[in-house]
Parts: structure tokens; sequence; C-alpha cells
């Protein structure tokens, strides 16, 4: 600070100089701002609803008058929401990683036809969760489907193949090319070395992709709006409709009895529980590559 | 050596992350002279060059120690606005940098900064370092395209006379025409052979055959240390070190 | 595998060309521009006039983008130019987190923080009265959900800015700030364009968070403390009774369409925008 003083400089630089010093401010400001609204956010859900999440309600259905103050719990939209994610992670990636691993090999040496393949993903990745239930309702109504638990799995996955595909694309893309090379070299066929080698080598890649995807998929509620139902019972088969975590937390945020309200805060401590774990398990797996590309 | 010597550096030393880049470096350049810095590459010609024009404050990671004296005067340990040591030196890097901005202000940019704002003094201005730098026959039709639009080759002509109009005494150039074709190449030589009635030029390069041609004095670096620094002549008939006679036949590379 | 690509290549025209059929007997019977411009909405005797929804959201979308633009750029030039490598490492998970907190959450937020603090704090600090569930709480509730993916766009694109460029500006005698306020921030602006034209497309089809707190009324909003009824809240929300009023299904898909729309429309033009940017710096 003394320095810019000195009389070495003329008032014109001081100028600059103090307005420099300003907008450094607000820009540290501005990172600030960012990290404090995400404590502020975690600090809000956290002393709202700890207070009501309890073990009756982890471990209980809705009992009668559940939706008057009464008894029960929200173990049908925990249970429901896993059912959804896990099913759409798998359904995802079970699709997914095929696309992946044939973009990077056989397709690898048609440069532009890749690009618009990942184009195409990124801009499927832009549509909005809510456009994608309303054309999810639009297939089941042209196919005869009711609203289950099948149907949202179905619609999430859509949701979610995107990121899925280019998260594990990212990965891929950044395992060393001599690899591939040497490994047909020593005589593997393509799909050797695209499910074995190529796999192994971006583990951590592939957990991080499923990691962000299931985050997707149990937090998601516009698309499961339309093509799940919502029921008090935990689904036994993929035909039935099924309650999640985010429809559960909107339905009963809605209630005007204070007692529904708190179970919705429990709620949303438990899903927010969920996604912070999340967070943490995929930054473990997260290596420096990937980073923010693939959240375009 | 009764030359004026326009840049002593005593006892440089710059680390990175405890690693030593350059390692007590000591060298005189002469005024009004090409001086030529020389060197297997990743020995630090580079860095030493930026050190020159305190282009290392950018970089958090980079600790110099030492002293830089131009004209005699302390440019690391100093009160002194940096800006204005900077202007004391034009730069041109490895492959040319435009800035994001028409032909015209690539020039004027320089000269705003200066305090010069009136447009007929800026058009002059303009026009003059476009022609020292022979560049403006081929582009005073299109000043007001973006210097993106030229080729490498005029690019760094271009980068040249965006220097130049900063009115600077010295004249730093990091392996200037490695990018370039042979023909800008041997534009841009016979331009310092020009520069250096009115400037003092320190020119980087790998390219034995180009140090010949243009330097007056010479200075030998290999592992982030002076091997050794002596006027042409005498550096390329009697080196001095076994080294530097290794490097000249070219077994080091 | 082939098959399965074409089809995912496929995907945007078959969302697009569901949605069209579904609305198809909509536009059938109503202009389109009577759909897109009249002011009238009243289902139950067939008029559909989308303005209010329409408005609504880009009320909502731009205030948005009004609060979040400035603090992702100055925050994305702190975090690039300025600040210790430390810090970008600390904020890296700071905005991987904003990023995967889910939408509905987002709206908890919004009821328990947001909107008493509009109706309690900032309405009365401009003399205006609301219930808190208004515009400008959708948008500070909005910006805050499209800050992490507009900064790290953002950080992509400051880095890939040669030091080079910064080298040579301040070679000239430039001061650093100088330097970034004409080389950098210009060198950039297509970029941040892009980033800010990606951020407004996310922006325009987040449905919960926003219906949450924006109040659900239709209406023109004539300010940031009235209340609006964006497009995907308008679809969220009556998606129940869509079948029971004719026609009303297929006004919710036509929302749907027109969402869809737009939000291909910014999304091609900023990430074509951004290709092309790539190009033109290598
Ligand atoms: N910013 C930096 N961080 C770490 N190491 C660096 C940095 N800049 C240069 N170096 C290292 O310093 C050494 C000298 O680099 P440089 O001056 O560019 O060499 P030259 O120009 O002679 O090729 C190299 O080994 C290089 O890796
Ligand atoms: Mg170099």
């Amino acid at each position: 600070m003394r320095r810019y003083l000195s009389k070495e400089y003329t008032f014109r630089r001081k100028i600059q100089v103090y307005e420099e010093l300003f907008f450094r401010l607000i820009m540290l400001l501005a990172s600030l701002l960012i990290a404090l609204v995400l404590l502020q956010i975690v600090w809000s859900i956290f002393r709202e609803g700890v207070g009501s999440v309890s073990w009756e309600m982890l471990t209980n259905t809705p009992k009668g008058g559940f939706y008057f103050g009464k008894e029960g719990g929200i173990l049908n939209a925990i249970i429901g929401s896993l059912y959804l994610g896990l099913g759409a992670t798998l359904l995802a990636f079970v699709t997914g990683l095929p696309v992946a691993l044939f973009m990077n090999t056989w397709l690898a040496p048609r440069k532009r036809l890749v690009n618009l393949v990942r184009f195409t993903l990124d801009l499927l990745w832009g549509i909005p969760s809510i456009v994608y239930g309303a054309f999810g309702f639009a297939l089941m109504i042209a196919l005869g489907i009711k609203a289950s638990l099948l149907a949202g799995i179905i619609v999430l996955a859509l949701l979610i193949l995107p990121i899925m595909i280019r998260a594990i694309d990212e990965g891929l893309k950044a395992s060393p090319p001599g690899l591939t090379e040497a490994t047909y070299a020593l005589g593997a066929t393509t799909s050797e070395l695209s499910f074995s080698v190529l796999t192994r080598q971006c583990l951590p890649h592939i957990l991080t992709a499923i990691l962000l995807s299931f985050g997707r998929a149990i937090g998601d509620a516009a698309s499961v709006l339309f093509t799940t139902g919502f029921t008090d019972n935990i689904p036994t088969s993929l035909g039935q409709p099924t309650a999640s975590l985010p429809l559960a937390i909107f339905f009963q945020l809605s209630s005007p009895i204070p007692e529904v309200k708190e179970r919705a805060y429990a709620a949303a401590v438990i899903l927010t529980v969920i996604i912070l774990i999340i967070s943490i398990l995929s930054r473990i797996f997260t290596n420096k590559y990937s980073r923010n590309t693939i959240k375009f | 050596m009764e030359a004026n010597h326009k840049i002593r550096v005593e006892n440089l030393s710059l680390r990175v992350n405890g690693h030593e880049i350059l390692k007590d470096i000591n060298v005189s350049i002469p005024e009004n002279k090409i001086t030529v810095i020389l060197g297997p590459s990743g020995c630090g010609k580079t860095t030493l060059m930026k050190s020159m024009n305190r282009l290392t404050d950018i970089y958090p990671e980079m600790h110099v120690r030492g002293r830089i004296l131009i004209d005699e005067e302390d440019i690391l340990n100093t009160h002194k606005d940096v800006t204005a040591i900077r202007k004391k030196m034009g730069l041109l890097s490895q492959r040319p940098y435009p800035l994001p901005m028409s032909i015209y202000n690539n020039i004027a940019f320089g000269l705003r900064i200066s305090g010069r704002k009136k447009r007929d003094l800026l058009d002059k201005r303009v026009e003059h370092y476009l022609k020292q730098a022979s560049l403006w026959e081929e582009v005073k039709g299109r000043l007001r395209e973006p210097a993106s639009s030229l080729s490498i080759g005029q690019q760094q002509r271009l980068c040249l006379a965006r220097g130049l109009a900063v009115d600077p005494e010295i004249i730093l150039a990091d392996e200037p025409t490695s990018a370039l074709d042979p023909i800008s190449s041997q534009e841009i030589e016979k331009k310092f052979l020009d520069l250096k009635q009115d400037y003092t030029i320190v020119l980087v390069t790998h390219i034995l055959r180009q140090a010949a041609r243009l330097a007056d004095h010479v200075i030998f670096m290999y592992l982030g240390e002076v091997i050794e620094q002596a006027p042409a002549e005498e550096f390329f008939h009697h080196p001095r070190t076994e080294i530097t006679r290794a490097y000249l036949k070219g077994s080091i590379n | 595998m082939s098959l399965w690509l074409i089809l995912m290549l496929a995907m945007p025209v078959l969302i697009g060309g569901g949605l069209l059929w579904k609305s198809w007997s909509l536009l059938h019977d109503h202009a389109l521009g009577e759909l897109l411009l009249s002011t009238r909405w009243r289902p139950l005797s067939g008029e559909f006039g989308f303005a209010p929804f329409i408005l609504s959201s880009l009320w909502v979308t731009l205030v948005s983008l009004l609060i979040a633009g400035p603090v992702c750029v100055l925050s994305a030039i702190h975090l690039t130019q300025y600040a210790p490598r430390i810090v970008l490492k600390v904020m890296q998970p700071v905005t991987d987190i904003l990023a995967g907190i889910p939408s509905v959450i987002y709206g908890v937020w919004g009821i328990v923080a947001i909107v008493p603090l509009v109706s309690r704090n900032l309405a009365p600090l401009m003399g205006a009265e609301t219930t808190g569930y208004s515009i400008l709480s959708g948008a500070i509730v909005l910006a805050v959900m499209i800050i992490p993916f507009v900064l790290n766009i953002l950080i992509e694109i400051f880095r890939s800015i040669p030091i080079e460029l910064q080298e040579a500006s301040l070679s000239l005698g430039a001061s650093r700030w100088y330097t970034i306020k004409y080389v950098t921030l210009r060198k950039a602006l297509p970029g941040i364009v892009s980033a800010l034209g990606l951020g407004l497309s996310r922006a325009f089809g987040e449905t919960i968070a926003v219906l949450m707190v924006v109040g659900n009324v239709t209406i023109i909003p004539r300010g940031v403390f009235q209340p609006g009824y964006p497009l995907p809240a308008l679809i969220a929300n009556n998606y129940g009774e869509m079948l029971s009023i004719p026609m009303y299904d297929s006004a919710l898909m036509f929302g749907a369409l027109i969402l869809f729309v737009i939000v291909m429309v910014f999304n091609l033009a900023a990430r074509l925008t951004i290709i092309r940017y790539e190009k033109v710096s290598q």
C-alpha cells in the first residue's frame, strides 16, 4: 500500500491503483458471497428440519391422519426415491457406458461425428426436466402406461443419460492415448479393449459419473411429478405408483398444518444429507481431469 | 569493453517451488547493440528475459533474488511504478499475441496508456510505427480490421510496431522468429539490424546461425547458469569453456 | 449400437416433435399469434393466452441473470486472476455442491430464507409491500441456482486465455487492472455472453424451486415485488386437471413446447458461439 503512495506514482496511476483495489475488494466479496450462500442454505435447511427428524419418521410409512399431523413417517418417500434413483442410474449406466466407449473407440477416428454426438448430448443436458416430464407424460398416454415406478425410472434415465455419457466420455477422453495403441498392438479386438482396459483405466471417472447421475435422479422433482404418481405405500412392483422425497417435500410443504410442514423440512434435511454425501464421495473419486467440462 | 552497459544483472537467482531455475546470474548488456542469449531449450532464457521486464511479478510461485540494474537503477527493489519500468522495454514473444482489437488500436493501445489521446496525433504515430515495422503498406487500407485477421508473419511485425510505439529504449525479443516462415523471419532479422542504432536489443534464440548473423554480444546459458559471455567474434571463434565448444558443435540440444 | 446412437442424435427432434404432436389440437383451433400474445387465460371457456406466463418467465429469468451475471463475472476474475490457487481449490467443492443441490431444496430454502427477506427487509426498503412470494424471490433463488453453472463455464473461459496475452499488455506499460479491463475481458467477451446465454436457458426451464416462491398468480407482473406465474410453474401446477378440461392437456403441452423451443434456441446459439470462440483462440 505504501508503495502506491510513493511520489514516483503519477496521479493517474494512483487513481488506477485505487480503482483496482476497489474492484479487487468487490470481486473478493463476490466469491465470499457464493461460499456464504452455500453455508446459509445448508444452515437454514438444518435449522428448520433437524428438530423433526426422528427414528419414527425414518422407519414408518404414513399412517391414518398423517396429513393432518398424526402419526407416521416418510419411509415411503425415502424408499421410493432410492428405487427411482437406483433404477434410473442403473438403466442409464447400462445404456450409456457402451455409448461412451463406442464414441471413444470405434467412432474415435471420425472426429466430426463424435463432436456432433457430444454437442447433441450437451443440448439434451440443457433441456429442462419439466419438458422431459411433459414428454414422458405424452409418451405414457400414447403407449397406455400408467403413472408408475417404471415410468418414473424411464423418464429419469432419459434425463440423466446425457450427463452419464458425457461424464464417462470426459474420463475416457483424458485417458492416455498411448494406452489404446499399446493394447491394439497386443492384438486385442476392439470390444475386449473397450470393455476391460478402458473401463478399468477410467474407473474413478465412471464412479463419479454414476454418483453425479444418481444425485440428479434422486433430487429431480419436475419430471417425476408427471410420471410416478404418489402413494403412501412402498411399491412392491415396477407397475405401482411410488412416492419420492422431492415430491413428499413439495406436497407436504403446501399443507397448512404445522406438523405436516415440519415433516417436509425433515425430509429436506434427509435429501440434503444424501446429496452432501454424494458430493463428498464424488470429490473423493474425481481426480484432476474431468472437472468443469462435464457440467456444461 | 568500453561500451555503456544498459542492463546489468547481479547475483540474480529465481526459484519456483524450491527449484532453482536461474542460478546466480551475472550479466551485462551493452547499449545499442544486439545481445543474443543462447542456450538449449529449458535452460532459463525466457525466464531471465521476463525478469528483466518484471513479468515474473504475475507468477506468484516465482521468487526472485538479486539485482537488475537498468540505467544504474535497480528495478527489482524499488518503490518505482512497475508500469514505468516496463515502458522502457518492448517485448516480442515466441508467438505473436495481438491484442483482441483492431490493427489500429493494437498500436494506439500503448500510446493511450501514455496519455496520448488526440485523434490526429494517434493517427500519425500509428502510421509512423507501422512504417517502422515495414507493415504500413500491407495494412494501411484495413486498419479497422481485427488484428487476428493478419497472417502470423504480419502479426509478429504488428507486435514489434506495438512495442516500438511506447517509445522504449530496450527491445526484448524471445525467439521472435520461431513461429514464422523463412521470409518473415528474414524481415524481422533485417529490422533488428536497422533498429540497433536506436535501441538496445536483447534477443533470445536457440538457432546458432541466427545468433551468428545478428549478435554483437553473446550470453550462453546452460541449465539455469550463465556459462560464458563475450563479444560475438570472440564467442564464436574462441569459446572458453568445454560446454560452449560442445554446444557450438551441435552436440548439446 | 449405431441404432441407439442415431436414436440419441434424434432425441431433441423426437422431444420437440412429441410435444408438437400433443399440442396440435390447440394449434389447430387457435392462431399462434393469439396464443402467444393474448393475456386472457380462461381454460374453462377455451381461452388460452400465454402472455402472462411468458412474461413472468422473462421477468424472473432476466432479473436472476442480472443478479447472477455480475457476481459470476466478478468472482471468475477474482478466482482466475487474483486469488491464490488454494482459494480456487476451496471454491470448487463449493460450486460442485451448489450445483448438486436439488431444485426442491432450493425451493425450501427460498421459503424459509428468501421470502421473509424480501417481504420484511427488501420490500420496505424500496417502499413496496408484498407477501414475499414474488418475482424477486424467484429471481434470487434462481440466481443462486445458476451461479455454479455459469461460474464454472466462466472459469474455463478465463483460463483458456493465454497468459502471454496479458504479458504483452503489461509489457506495454499497462497496469494489471487496465490489462484485465481492456484485454482479458475483451478477449473473454464472446465467452461471457455465451455463458450468460447458457445460464439464461438453464434458468428459463427451472421449475419446482421457482414455483415454490414466485406466487403463481396469473397476472402480467409490473415490478419485481409482484407475484408472477412462469411457464414451468404453470405446467407443473396444473398437470392434475389437464385431462378433465377440454384442450387443457394440449395447452399445457404447448407450454412445454414453448419452453423447449426457447431453451433450445438459447442453448444452440450459446454453444455454437463457444465452439467458434474456442477455434479462434487456438
Ligand atoms: N511458471 C513456471 N513454473 C514452474 N516452472 C517454470 C515456470 N516457468 C518456467 N519454468 C521452468 O523453468 C525452466 C526454464 O524455462 P524457460 O525460461 O522457459 O527456458 P527457455 O526459455 O530457455 O526454454 C524450465 O525448466 C521450465 O520448466
Ligand atoms: Mg523460451
